[in-house]
């Protein structure tokens, strides 16, 4: 459940980036996605195609606060999301640093006080680090989206056993691995260590064929999550037979 | 007077930010405004006066990841 509303795809897609709106649109069907991230910028040249996308998406909107560097620029840009496109949700980012996009995770906590407080329902870009996905519960967040990899790499989860720590320590907050996938294998790891969801965008814009890609993460992000939900057999150090020894014919 | 619209040096007659936005063209429902790195929502545009150098922005939904 994130804040209450129960999501049948766990894959959420980002919108940018597409080689144009129509493939965006196709991308977006092909996914099966219910929710996409959008931003707010000054007037672009196809603003009026992608609001009409939006409308006929059917998807629930996760604006964002991209490209924000302080927690008073994430206010105010949360603050003009919710009245442009009519929800509390907000994808909270506040950049600490232009080359690693990684967050500020000072401001991200003052920022979430902020908005929790005023009602947002704040989805924060956050790191695996147990203290600060501490401080943002703490501030009110009910949903952390750690980064698998910085933003736009597609490096995957560059820390698995981090992850995992964080799986364990918050059995009870929705987690959504944002930002870092590259392929569908990512996604299906991120389902298999029991994250609720994954976030992505570039992986499918940028693929050859971004339409086909969104459906390959499709069944991805559901592979992963029946195979967690089906138990996952554990792993071993060293080999064990799967044929039954019990029976074997004597023929040396 | 001029002010800065969307970062650009811009010459107005608009007393308020409603009145901008009429101006320059914009419909006030699919924007979303701020002054001076302040939200002002859409109810209050029409009572916000514009000052000589004050910054405005007029923001859209875009793409975004």
């Amino acid at each position: 459940m994130f804040y209450g509303i129960d999501l049948q795809s766990r894959l959420m897609l980002g919108t940018a980036q597409y080689p144009s709106p129509a493939v965006l649109r196709e991308a977006i069907a092909a996914s099966g996605t219910q929710v996409i991230t959008v931003s707010l910028r000054r007037e672009g040249p196809d603003g009026a195609a992608f609001r009409q996308i939006l409308s006929q998406s059917g998807c629930r909107i996760l604006p964002n606060t991209a490209g924000c560097h302080t927690a008073r620029e994430a206010i105010t840009t949360a603050r003009m999301a919710r009245e442009l496109f009519g929800t509390r949700w907000i994808k909270l980012e506040v950049i600490g640093h232009a080359d690693t996009l990684q967050p500020d995770p000072f401001a991200l906590v003052e920022a979430a006080r902020v908005l929790c407080a005023e009602g947002f329902k704040v989805f924060p870009y956050t790191t695996e680090d147990l203290v600060l996905g501490e401080k943002l519960v703490e501030a009110g967040c009910r949903v952390l989206m750690p980064w698998g990899a910085p933003i736009g790499s597609g490096q995957g989860l560059r820390n698995i056993e981090g992850l995992r720590a964080m799986r364990a320590h918050f059995p009870n907050v929705p987690l959504v691995i944002d930002a870092g996938i590259g392929a569908p294998s990512d996604a299906a790891r991120a389902m298999e260590l029991g994250f609720d969801a994954v976030l992505l965008n570039t992986a499918v814009a940028q693929a050859d064929d971004p339409v086909a890609m969104a459906a390959a993460f499709a069944r991805a992000v559901e592979a992963g999550r029946m195979a967690q939900a089906a138990g996952l057999m554990p792993r071993r150090d060293m080999a064990a037979p799967s044929t039954p020894v019990f029976g074997t014919a004597e023929l040396a | 007077m001029r002010i800065e619209l969307n970062g650009r040096p811009t010459e107005t007659e608009a007393a308020t930010l409603l009145a901008l936005l009429a101006e320059r063209g914009h419909d006030p429902v699919t924007v979303a405004t701020a002054l001076n790195g302040d939200f002002v929502p859409r109810e209050a545009r029409d009572t916000t006066p514009l000052h000589p150098g004050d910054r405005v922005e007029v923001l859209r939904p875009m793409q975004g990841g």
